[in-house]
């Protein structure tokens, strides 16, 4: 019911983006409008259900995943571009050969790291939590150590990569991105009993006949591939898939990831169309929509962290 | 059955457990008793699959708790540890239909709920079966996954202190509903308990553990006596004999 409502009201404001005030050539203006909801559809599903998935794997839930890095690691891969082979490699540059790469040298970082922390004897959550966020602290302060050797010029094109970029994302890499989304969305509907049975616990999952650690490492490396992919094709939005799991946790009425996960979804895409559409026919702003976003989802997240009286 | 070979369990080369050898035949209760810091727990965890031996080795019903499978470990065996994690607000009935996961895989059947309403019953939960587990006392809670460890109807349950946070009344209830589920279930249940009054009331056998060896293994009668438990906890008990049944007492 409460989800029927969401998706209703997502589906709605998708109409109403699509379609309200064309001017000119309805077929281009579609197109374009249909790209930037193409990109909305995958940004929404990747940090939505990523920040659900990395929430039960972690038993934490006020961490996002990019709390490991992935922001920091995809600053410093741009850093690195610019500063190795100047400002133009950076704007020529862009094809699906180097989004997988960037997306691949991601999942593989990360997929090192969990196989490392979690597989060693004193693999834990907490230490992984801590040495990501400690490689992520390093990655920054070499990005702006590298940063301040750049001229202004190079230093201005690079600040434009680094922003969240949803309305300006080249449609040719719609297909492969929403191809990711699909593949993801069929390996996590099929285990989506195994997923409410991580909410308890490693001890008891494994009673329940779990197998923790597998279920963990397909867990974290789906959070991987999707937050990764969608980092190097959208850029970095750190808070974003924080306020639509939290939301979604409130709203859904049920523990149960089958009713959270289509929940963070629809929470996502209604929060990105709705909020696309007011910044471009209220505010005449186009393209600061990622900037907004973070703000509103870093008070909530401290509202949130100040307000709330039981662990989230 | 169940069966433990040389099991150690060593933590940066001091070993807390072992090396310990023992079975522990198929129905009735056992009482795993001892000091705080014997073993109890590690070998409980160790038996039940929850904790790798540093050497050694266990298996219940012939299947090698390290290398079979899981999930069909799951079905046979079911156990209930001292830590809880809650993150998910989940209600008491949820909770308990977990212990169906085994059967099921996630897909609720007419006889699963069947079997998660006698759950609910035995622990007198029906009336809290809504409520959510973060809304509930610590003992109320402690029934809860009590429950969910009983419809997870496996032939053997172990239990880490299931009587933690519970006051007389219930710590009574489930040990009567574990006396129902060995004797008309036949189940093989083994509990870690500190309670010695409640144990030596409704176990059939005891194991002794202190300092990672057992000290002592035999029927409530064997084990269960004044000279044996005070030295075991190194302090003066008695046990007293009423009804045919004994009582150890402690002298202030």
């Amino acid at each position: 019911m409460r989800l029927a409502l969401v998706w209703a009201a997502a589906l709605a404001a998708c109409v109403l983006f699509l379609t309200l005030g064309i001017q000119g050539p309805v077929e281009y203006a579609l197109t374009r409008r249909a790209t930037v909801l193409g990109a909305m559809v995958v940004a929404a599903f990747a940090h939505g259900v990523g920040t659900v998935l990395f929430h039960t794997a972690t038993g934490n839930r006020i961490l996002t995943p990019s709390i490991i890095g992935f922001d920091s690691m995809y600053t410093l891969m741009q850093t690195l571009t610019v500063f190795l082979f100047g400002a133009t490699a950076i704007a020529t540059s862009e094809s699906i050969p180097k989004l997988l790469l960037q997306t691949g040298l991601m999942v593989a970082a990360s997929t090192l790291l969990y196989g490392w922390l979690l597989g060693g004897r004193r693999g834990s959550v907490m230490m992984l939590l801590l040495v990501g966020v400690v490689l992520g602290l390093a990655f920054d302060s070499v990005s702006s150590f590298l940063q301040r050797l750049l001229s202004p010029t190079e230093h201005d094109i690079l600040s434009i990569e680094l922003f969240g970029r949803i309305s300006a994302v080249p449609v040719e890499y719609l297909p492969l991105a929403l191809a990711v989304c699909a593949a993801v969305a069929v390996v996590v509907w099929r285990r989506v009993h195994r997923l409410d049975v991580l909410l308890l616990g490693r001890d008891q999952a494994t009673c329940l006949g779990v197998h923790h650690r597998r279920e963990l490492t397909v867990v974290l490396l789906l959070v991987a591939v999707l937050v990764a992919f969608a980092t190097a094709l959208l850029g970095p939005m750190t808070f974003f898939g924080f306020l639509v799991a939290t939301l979604a946790y409130r709203l859904a009425g049920d523990h149960r990831h089958r009713a959270v996960l289509p929940m963070a979804f629809g929470l996502g895409l209604l929060a990105l169309a709705l909020s696309q559409t007011v910044m471009e026919h209220v505010f005449d702003a186009n393209g600061v929509l990622t900037v907004i976003i973070e703000a509103v989802g870093g008070i909530v997240f401290l509202v949130l962290l100040f307000t709330s009286r039981r662990a989230l | 059955m169940i069966k433990f070979h040389d099991v150690t369990k060593e933590y940066g080369g001091h070993r807390v457990l072992g090396p310990v050898s023992g079975r522990i035949e198929a129905g009735g209760i056992t009482a795993l008793i001892g000091p705080n810091g014997a073993g109890k727990s590690t070998l409980l965890s160790i038996v039940g699959r929850l904790m790798q031996p540093t050497s050694g080795g266990a298996s219940v019903d012939g299947l090698d708790v390290r290398t079979a499978p899981t999930r069909e470990l799951a079905t046979r065996l079911a156990i209930l540890s001292q830590e809880h994690r809650l993150d998910a607000r989940i209600t008491v009935r949820d909770l308990v239909a977990f212990g169906r996961f085994p059967h099921t895989q996630g897909r609720l059947t007419f006889g699963d709920h069947a079997h998660i309403d006698r759950a609910l019953d035995f622990l007198e939960l029906t009336g809290l079966q809504h409520r959510y587990l973060d809304e509930l006392s610590g003992g109320q809670r402690q029934r809860a996954f009590v429950a969910m460890v009983l419809a997870q109807d496996t032939e053997v349950v172990l239990l880490d202190e299931p009587l933690n946070n519970l006051d007389l009344k219930h710590a009574v209830l489930i040990m009567r509903q574990l006396r129902r589920a060995a004797d008309l279930l036949g189940r093989t249940i083994v509990i870690v308990i500190h309670d010695l009054a409640i144990a030596a009331a409704y176990a059939d056998r005891v194991i002794a553990l202190k300092q990672g060896q057992i000290a002592h293994s035999g029927t409530v009668e064997e084990v269960m006596t004044a000279e044996i438990v005070s030295e075991l906890y190194e302090t003066p008990v008695r046990i007293l004999e009423v009804d045919g049944r004994r009582v150890p007492v402690v002298m202030p």
